[in-house]
This record gives C-alpha cells, structure tokens and sequence, in this order.
C-alpha cells in the first residue's frame, strides 16, 4: 500500500493548517457563506439541513489497519459511533460539528488520511476494484496509476473549480468491471496493444444522476505514459468549455454529447498536442516508484487447502454457502479474496459502527497482512486470506454480522443513506432495502435467482447508483407522498446500460410484493443459463410491465 | 487606485484602470491619463493604434479565448484575467495557456471576484499580479499565497512535476 514520505506529510499538515484558518475566518465572518462553500466541500464537509456530513477519502478503498482504528475513534470522539461506507469507497460521518472539523483532519493526517476533494467541483478520489492485485486476470495492477492519479489531481491548481464534480475510475480485469468505469466522467480500462504495450481504453462522459450516460469511448489506446498529459488535456477542455450556466447541463457528459465523441475527441487530441511531451509525461522510473508500493504481502508458499475445504464444508452447509459466495478465487496458490458483507438484514448497508471498525481491522491484523479494502457495493474485502485458515475466520465473522452469505445477490442491496439522514431525499431508501431483504431470506432461492444487483436511491442524485442496478429503486415524491419507481435492465459491469423505467412508482408497502412479481417472471421465463440481466434483456420489458400492472 | 498584490505578498497601488466593453455602438472610453486595460479583442480590432503602447494593456473574460493573441503577447504590458465570480476556474486555463503555450513574459494580473482563497492556485497558474476584491483583508494575502510549500503537479510556477524531483 502507498506509504506517505516527507512531500506527502508535509502538503497533507498544510492542507491541514490551511483549513484550520478557513474554518477561523469563516466562524469569524470574514468569508460568507458562499465563499466558504467549495472550501470546506473540498476538505470533505458536506453540510445540509438536517446535519452536517464528513466524507473522508480512502484513495482507491485501500485501508490499513491502525487506519481503520483511527476511525473507530474519530467516530466515537466527534460523532455518535457510527460510519458508513459509501458507493465511491469513502466513509462517511454524519453528524461532525463544523469548528471539530479541523481537528478531525488532523487526526486524519497522522494516519496518512484525508479528506480533500472528496466533494466540490473538483477531481474526486479515483476509484478501481476490489481485488486489484490478487485476482488473475488483470492486465496489471491499476492501484499504481490510481495513486499517481490521485497526485497529480491532488490541489491540482487549474482543477480546483471545474463546471462540476469530476471522477475517475481505473479497471483492470478484462472479464469484470467491479469499478463502474463506463459511468465515469473518465473511465480508463487498463489494456494492452498488438504490440503487447500496456495502456488504457478512454472512456468520457459517463454518470448517473440527472441525466445517466455511459460513457463512449474517446480513444482505444493511451500509452500508460502518457496518462497524465492526457487527463490533463480531458480537464482542460472541460474546464474551458464545460457549461456553467446551469448546474443541471455541467457535468462533462453533457459537453461529450454536445460536441458528439468525435468531436470531443479531437478538441482533446488538439490540446494534447501541445502538452504531449511536457515534463509531466511520466518515466518508467516513477511509474516503477509507485509500483515499488504495492508489491506482493510475504506469502507464505503454500499450496491449495483443497481437501482440507472440501471436508470442513462437507461438514458444515453455512461455511459450504459463504465459501461459495463470499469467497473469491485468489492468483496465488493457497491464498483466497473474502468479502464481508455489511449487509445484515436489518442494518442500513454499508453502516458500521466504532467497534465493528475495529473488529475489521482486527481481522485485517490477524488473517490479512493489516489490509483491507472498501468496495463500491458497500462490503468490505480481506484480500489475502489463506485457505487453511478460511474456517476459522467464518467463525470470527459469523457472529459479528459479516458472514451473510449473500454476495452479489439480490439482497446484497447498494443503498443510499435516504430520508433518514439526507436532506435531499425524496422518500427513505433504507427500509425498502430491508424488506425486501426481509422478503428474500431464504438463501437457497436468493442462490437460485443467482447474481442480481439491486439498487435504491432516495433522490435523481443517485448517489445508490440505481440507474445500474438490474433492478433500480428510485424515491420520487408525489403530492408530498414517498413513492418508489421502478427500472429495469440496467449493469454497471463491461456490458454497462442504463435502466428502463418500469412504468408509475408504488408506495413503500407495495414495494416487497412488486419486487417479488419481477423476480417470479424472470423465474418463469429464464433459460437454464441465464442470470436476470440476460432474460431480461432478452425477453424485454413488457412481461415485467404485465405482470406488475395486472 | 487599486492595491496590487505580488506573490510574496507585498502590496503596491498602481492605477491601471479596466476599461469595460462598450455597449453596442459606443466606443471604447479610455482615459487620457492613466494606464488602461482594455478588451483582448477590441485592442486586436485597433492593433495598428495600440500596439507598442505602454500605457495599454488588454483583459480577458472568462470565456474568451486567449489564442487570439497568439504571437502577440509579448507586445503587451500587462494582461489581465477576469475572474467574474471566484468559483469560476476558467481563467486559470487562460493564466497557463498564455504563460506556458503563447510564452508571455510580462505582468499577469488576476481582476474581478479575486479572494484570498484562490490566490495560491493564480499564482501556481501565472498570474503574478492580484487585485483582491475591497472587502478583503489584503494583509492576509501573503499568508493565503503561501499555504503550501510545493505542489504535486507541474504548473506555471514549476516546471518539473513531483514525480520528477523525486525521482532524481
Ligand atoms: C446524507 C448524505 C448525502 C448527501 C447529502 C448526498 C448528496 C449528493 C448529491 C447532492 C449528489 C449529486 C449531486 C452531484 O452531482 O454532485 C450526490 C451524488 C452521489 N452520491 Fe451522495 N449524498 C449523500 C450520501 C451518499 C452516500 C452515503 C453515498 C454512497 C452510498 C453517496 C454516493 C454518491 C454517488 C456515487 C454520487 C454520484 C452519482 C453520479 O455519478 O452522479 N452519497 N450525493
Ligand atoms: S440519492 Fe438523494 S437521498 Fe440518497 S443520499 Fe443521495 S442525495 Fe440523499
């Protein structure tokens, strides 16, 4: 993991400094509201009408331990014990006070954390998989150029005050996209040309909210080197041309589609130009630097558990159902990817409380090598798990609420914080998730139904990502009443879509019952192979639509 | 006569005066005695006039173009952004187009909704000229020009990334 040197700890203690005379002058009258506004959105503090709310950066979801610990504290220290983990990888608090906000980042800065950009109109954290650097078949690990991203974005002085809010995320797997990319501003897709270089696949313009769009391609193939050049000629275009006359029509999407891909492309290609060969082009050599910091955790040479695995699941079905689930292969022998999933029915997703933080990094210590990662479904992953010691860390979890068996199935919710603690909300979105995890707690027919992913947003934000769930919940507002639409077909994965509106929303209560018709008619009309996306898809929208309005 | 605010924060007044675009059929209203900035296309429009002029310099909007006085710059004393309201931050691509892409050498002045908050940022972006908006505490400047001691990336004020310095 990237590990802080003198330049690093020096700029995060100024940043530090810097907003600790903001937060002085802003309590002191000499910045008005508005003024005061990006600079705290920019350090993390988001604040709204029911409470203020702390985004806290974790580059890429990469955490350590005493990382997870410091949190643990900072939650119960400066909030009410709680956290949540979000769809950008982040943590959330949600109740800090404004003048302890200071000394929140400052505790943060000791443990090599932040929160700077992690809202404003500005370049926001990168994100990548999970299981960068243990699965297989990435083309590399993208946790190097996330984090040299994430430098060269950092305080960027030309970016600070874009059109909107900027995000990047990195992909390396070819198989999966864990990552979202195409509904980035910049998605990048790590891949290698003929000639067997590595580089990335640019997408630009993708996101949700508003107006969702997956983002087209601008170019098939950037050398890794010139990643940075290139970035930087996406924001300067968009920081020239993005529109500011209208908060809804600034995100870089609407610009993409204005000018059309092509057109868009070749502005960037215009300005790279210029700027191509300049000193920030990156060398081999720093690339190799940063690499330098994810390098592999002392494996022990070990080889499969195969039997050992196959008699403890023989003997135990709940162990036999996480392990199929929860567990993913890993590329070295011995060794396997664990999910946590923090998806208890009855807790709101990605919630956590102080201790169960540090129960987390806990297990981080003891099973692996102090490490862990947030994923954007909310769930936590340990990456480096040996196989031999699988059964007894299922133990340790079952009883603290990780070990539900659920992975990547229909009650493996995306959820957004709603009603409950946004102020933006239309409707509440934490107990639609929960009855319909309710509803399906039968983990031999969720196993059935196979991999779905479900998604609820309490607002047009989409901050629960629902345009790309299989099944996306929208909270709409009707008559001042909370009412839940209904789409359809949508995938965050390689085979991105945005999804169909079902037809009129349903009241909360309604919402278990309309879900279950959807799964009976992909129940009825799949093919033996077919997972829901793919009947869908295949049968269209109209089944769905009859049996949901009969 | 405003009070201009060099990068390491000292203060000196001069009196250039912005001189603002003229409404349709109305002529530009430059005052007799004093140094004036006036708009980049206007003073391209009357360029056999004004070029060479010391006491004549121009201003960009945010939205205006800076290539339109590509191999020109340097004719010029003084070239002024306007920053139309501080969350604007197009004038930094402008301040970096004309430093690093159209080579301008001379003064650079950050005008309009300029705060303390974004004067490092100008500063990192070429600008090495700033007139901060009345209401606020010039004496802070320097303090807000300096909060940081380096940067990540290449910009105006520094050629060679981090990644660079480190390396070597
Ligand atoms: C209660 C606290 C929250 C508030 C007030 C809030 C507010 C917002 C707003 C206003 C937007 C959209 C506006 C924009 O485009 O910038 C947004 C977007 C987003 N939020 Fe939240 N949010 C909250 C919590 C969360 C949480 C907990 C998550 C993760 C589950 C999250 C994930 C996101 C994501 C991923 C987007 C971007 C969607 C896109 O690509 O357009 N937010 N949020
Ligand atoms: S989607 Fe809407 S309701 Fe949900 S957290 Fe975002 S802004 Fe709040």
């Amino acid at each position: 993991m990237y590990v802080y040197d003198e330049h690093d700890r020096q700029m995060a203690a100024e940043r530090v400094a810097q907003f600790r005379d903001q937060t002085e002058r802003a309590l002191a009258g000499e910045l008005a509201e508005d003024e005061f506004l990006p600079l705290r959105l920019q350090n993390g503090l988001y604040v709204q009408r029911l409470a203020p709310m702390l985004r806290i950066c974790v580059p890429y979801g990469m955490m350590r331990s005493d990382q997870l610990r410091r949190l643990a504290r900072i939650t119960r220290d400066y909030d009410k014990g709680y956290a949540h983990f979000t769809t950008r990888q982040n943590v959330q608090l949600n109740w800090p006070a404004l003048e302890d906000v200071p000394d929140i980042l400052a505790e943060l800065a000791e443990v090599e954390m932040h929160a700077n950009q992690t809202s404003g109109n500005c370049i926001r954290n990168t994100t990548t998989d999970q299981f960068s650097g243990v699965q297989s078949d990435e083309i590399a690990d993208p946790r190097p150029y996330c984090e040299i991203i994430r430098q060269w974005s950092t305080f960027h002085p030309e970016f600070a005050f874009l059109p909107r809010k900027f995000k990047v995320a990195v992909n390396a797997s070819e198989q999966t996209d864990r990552a979202a990319i195409q509904v980035h501003d910049i998605g990048l897709q790590m891949v290698r040309n003929e000639a067997g270089d590595l580089g990335f696949r640019v997408h630009v313009g993708g996101g949700l909210g508003r107006t969702p769009m997956v983002g087209p391609v601008i170019r098939d193939f950037l050398p890794e080197l010139d990643l940075l050049t290139y970035l930087e000629a996406v924001l300067r275009v968009y920081n020239r041309y993005g529109r500011r006359d209208n908060k809804f029509k600034a995100r870089i999407k609407i610009l993409v589609k204005a000018l059309t891909p092509e057109g868009f492309a070749e502005k960037v290609e215009a300005e790279w130009q210029h700027i191509k060969e300049s000193p920030t082009r990156l060398t081999p050599e720093a690339i190799q630097r940063i690499q330098g910091y994810f390098t592999e955790p002392d494996y022990a040479a070990i080889d499969n558990a195969t039997d050992l695995l196959a008699s403890q699941r023989f003997e135990n079905r709940g162990f036999d159902q996480w392990l199929t689930h929860n567990v993913d292969t890993h590329k070295k022998a011995g060794y396997a990817i664990v999910s946590l999933t923090m998806k208890k029915t009855g807790t709101p997703p990605g919630d956590v409380s102080d201790k169960q933080l540090e129960q987390i990094a806990d297990l981080a210590d003891e099973f692996s090598f102090g490490e862990i990662r947030v994923t954007h479904q909310q769930n936590v992953v340990l990456a480096d798990v040996r196989q031999d010691r699988l059964f007894e860390l299922w133990q340790a979890i079952t009883p603290m609420g990780f070990g539900t068996a659920n992975l990547n199935t229909l009650t493996d919710v995306i959820c957004c914080p709603g009603g409950d603690y946004c102020a933006l909300a239309n409707a509440k979105s934490i107990p639609v998730a929960e009855a319909i995890q309710r509803q399906f707690d039968d983990l031999d027919y969720l196993y059935d139904l196979g991999n779905i992913d479900l998604n609820i947003s309490g607002c047009m934000n989409a901050c629960g990502h629902h345009h790309v769930g299989n099944i996306g919940v929208l909270g709409v507002d009707k008559k001042g009443q909370e009412f839940y639409q209904i789409s359809l077909g949508g995938s965050s994965h390689h085979d991105a879509s945005i999804g169909k509106i079902l037809g009129p929303s349903f009241a909360r209560d309604e919402m278990p019952k309309v879900i279950s018709k959807i799964i009976d008619v992909y129940v009825d009309k799949r093919t033996e192979e077919e997972t829901f996306l793919d009947t869908y898809r295949r049968v269209g929208i109209d089944p769905f639509k009859e049996r949901v309005y009969a | 006569m405003p009070n201009v605010i060099s990068p390491d924060g000292s203060i000196r007044q001069d009196n250039w005066v912005v001189v603002p675009r003229p409404a349709e059929g109305e002529s530009l209203d430059i005052p007799a005695d004093q140094p004036a900035l006036i708009p980049a296309d206007l003073w391209l429009a009357g360029y056999e006039h004004f070029t060479g002029r010391q006491e004549i310099g121009v201003w960009f909007d945010s939205h205006d173009e800076p290539e339109i006085l590509d191999g020109r710059v340097n004719e010029l004393p003084v070239i002024a952004v306007n920053f139309p309201k501080f969350s604007d931050g197009r004038g930094y691509s402008i301040g970096r187009l004309l430093r690093e892409r159209f080579g301008y050498k001379n003064e650079l002045r950050a005008i309009g909704d300029v705060l303390l908050d974004q004067l490092q940022f100008m500063k990192r972006c070429g600008f090495d000229a700033y007139v901060l908006r009345a209401d606020k505490d010039i004496n802070k400047a320097a303090r807000c020009l300096n909060f940081f001691s380096q940067g990540y990336q290449a910009a105006t004020d520094t050629e060679i990334p981090l990644f660079r310095r480190r390396a070597s």
